[in-house]
């Protein structure tokens, strides 16, 4: 099984453009921040936002096409949809919601209800059958939702922020659980969410999309490793700078000139840790050859660690334990001077 | 909190202005010659009257909910030129003297009227002066109510329940009787309440159109205006049968309008 989509929708001052290709062996999840278009993306998959330029095909089968002017209904696509705040059918019971996808495709009443409760028992709702929604939990309506949207058995699966209507305490469960059904489940799998634990931990590819546009995709390890933007930079908590590499040394937009012990060249990221910047009251002596001063715009604590957000020619994130903290008695303001060594530049082809 | 105080002024035309809804309920309820009740509810006419409101008024009722109801989701789901001009004029009932209504039906649907005369030689259906004639004069002039309050709530009602029924497969028709109907059940509840109460209520346009012959056209209202004359007394009795009626229209739809305080 395969999905192949090329979608460009334009909501009010979206313009989203992304072409996306994924297979039945991986669980992809669309990672961005809010307003990126991920919503809309699946939303255009599933035939609820018209395209108004580009293609669907779910196993070589054409679901729109915007050249065409073909488009298979929403109803026929068989795409599960879980919402991100669920929309279970308030009026119907657990079971009649589950049990709602077999019964509009014409399963017959005993039937749909049998293979629903089968459902409920799968995802560990045994005594709920009778229940409305809302006499259930968070983590329960999730989970009723899930059921609901693979009871018709679809060829996939799209979840838009799954999780991000549960609190914070039963999210991690939640999350497991999750991951579990994803795993059993035979089909197209995307995960929508701004969460990058989530999608570490539910995904085998990640897609970054901001702004509309696809930005960067990878194993979770590999955009972890090699950030291609700023948003990703931060949700990994890297410093992370573009440039052009040349013998040895990157030159930023601004003609800053950054030592990196890398021999790439051409258009490059250079992520550099937090840990590995060191922080000093002088200039420091010796070894470094990157040393820049500047000013302290921000302290935050980081785990047991505090980060120093300073500004100067370079803005860099130093990461310092709290005794370093108080020895360079940060508060008054003053000038305070960076420096990393170039074997802590990591330098990639941007 | 400190509990707020009204200014003077505003404390005592309040006063005034609940004193001008109570008094004359006040005056029906005491002048209500109540040893003669059992005798004016229980007469011929009166028991005729009662039937006949009652038939009308819920016919007209079904009526409204059966050209109601899609004209509501027309109005509130498909966009087209013209729409709130269409949707004035459909409401126009609503806000135009009844006695004008009565008029405009005998102009389309009477004998010489625009359709009418095609009606009678067509199918042999006569309207003006006959039963099916107060049904139309009532659903002519409560249909609105239940348009508005439907439209209204499928406006406010949140669409995307219906996505998600369109990707569990459901064609529309499967959406709008399983998802969109039983959603906006309360709204479809208290349009047909208060056109039902419109209906029964209707004079003015049943007189006109549909005349007042007893045991056919003779509804309620008219029953009242007319006994009025002859036997004030029974008048007294029904106008009370038809204030209890309202109020259970009120006390039904107390959570809607009237708050939970």
């Amino acid at each position: 099984m395969s999905l192949d989509a090329t979608v460009q929708v334009v909501v009010g001052t979206l313009e989203l453009d992304v072409h996306l290709k994924t297979e039945e062996g991986e669980v992809v999840a669309l990672l961005g921040p809010n307003g990126a278009g991920k919503t809309t993306l699946l939303q255009a998959i599933a035939g609820l936002v018209p395209l108004s330029a580009g293609r669907v095909e779910l196993d070589d089968k054409v679901l729109e096409d915007a050249a065409t002017g073909q488009y298979v209904p929403t109803e026929r696509r068989s795409i599960g949809f879980v919402f991100q705040d669920y929309l279970l059918f308030p009026h119907l019971s657990v079971a009649d919601n589950v049990a709602f996808g077999l019964r509009a495709r014409g399963t017959a009443k005993s039937v749909a209800r049998s293979r629903a409760l089968e459902w409920l028992e799968r995802v560990g709702l045994t005594g709920y059958a009778a229940s409305k929604p809302a006499e259930l939990s968070g983590g329960q309506r999730q989970r009723v939702a899930l059921a609901r949207a693979l009871a018709p058995g679809p060829r996939a699966l799209l979840l838009d922020e799954p999780l991000a209507a549960l609190d914070v305490t039963t999210r991690a469960a939640v999350r497991r659980d999750l991951k579990t059904h994803l795993a059993s489940y035979r089909g197209i799998r995307l995960v929508v969410t701004h969460d990058p634990l989530e999608a570490a931990v539910l995904a085998d590819r990640l897609i970054v999309i901001e702004h509309g546009r696809h930005v960067q995709t990878g194993t979770p390890i590999e955009v972890a490793e090699h950030p291609k933007s700023r948003y990703v930079a931060d949700l990994v908590g890297v410093n992370l700078l573009r440039g052009e590499a040349d013998h040895g040394s990157v030159r930023l937009s601004d003609g800053t000139l950054v030592s990196a012990a890398d021999a790439v060249t051409g258009e490059v990221f250079a992520v550099i840790h937090p840990r590995a910047v060191a922080l000093h009251r002088a200039r420091p002596e010796g070894s470094p050859r990157n040393v820049w001063s500047g000013h302290v715009n921000g302290v935050e604590l980081y785990g047991d660690r505090a980060r120093v957000r300073v500004e100067g020619r370079l803005h860099l994130v130093a990461e310092v334990t709290p005794a370093g903290l108080a020895e360079l008695r940060l508060g008054d303001g003053g000038e305070v001077w960076m420096s990393f060594k170039a074997t802590e530049v990591a330098v990639y082809a941007a | 909190m400190r509990r707020e105080r009204a200014p003077l002024a505003i404390g005592a035309l309040a006063v005034a202005g609940v004193l001008f809804f109570l008094v004359p309920l006040l005056g029906l309820v005491l002048r209500t010659p109540w040893s003669d009740a059992p005798r004016a509810l229980t007469s011929p006419d009166t028991l005729e009257a009662l039937r006949l409101s009652l038939i009308a008024s819920l016919s007209s009722t079904g009526l409204s909910i059966l050209l109601g109801v899609p004209l509501a989701w027309v109005y509130a789901r498909i966009e087209f030129p013209g729409r709130n001009l269409l949707r004035a004029l459909t409401t126009l009932p609503m806000v135009l003297p009844p006695v004008v209504g009565g008029i405009a039906l005998l102009l389309a649907f009477g004998r010489r009227g625009l359709v009418g005369g095609w009606l009678d030689a067509t199918f042999g259906v006569t309207l003006p002066f006959t039963t099916l004639g107060v049904v139309f004069a009532e659903t002519f002039v409560a249909m609105p109510f239940l348009v508005l309050t439907v439209e209204a709530g499928l406006r406010s009602m949140d669409r995307r329940f219906e996505h998600a029924a369109r990707t569990l497969g459901a064609g529309r028709w499967t959406v709008l009787t399983r998802v969109t109907l039983p959603l906006i059940a309360p709204s479809l509840f208290a349009g047909a309440v208060l056109c039902w109460a419109r209906a029964l209520g209707e004079f003015g346009a049943t007189i006109t159109f549909a005349g007042n012959f007893p045991g056919v056209t003779q509804t309620m209202p008219l029953a009242v205006y007319l006994l009025l004359e002859t036997n004030p007394e029974g008048s007294f009795v029904l106008s009370l049968i038809l204030l209890a009626v309202s109020l259970l229209v009120l006390v039904s739809l107390r959570d809607r309008w009237l708050g939970s305080a």
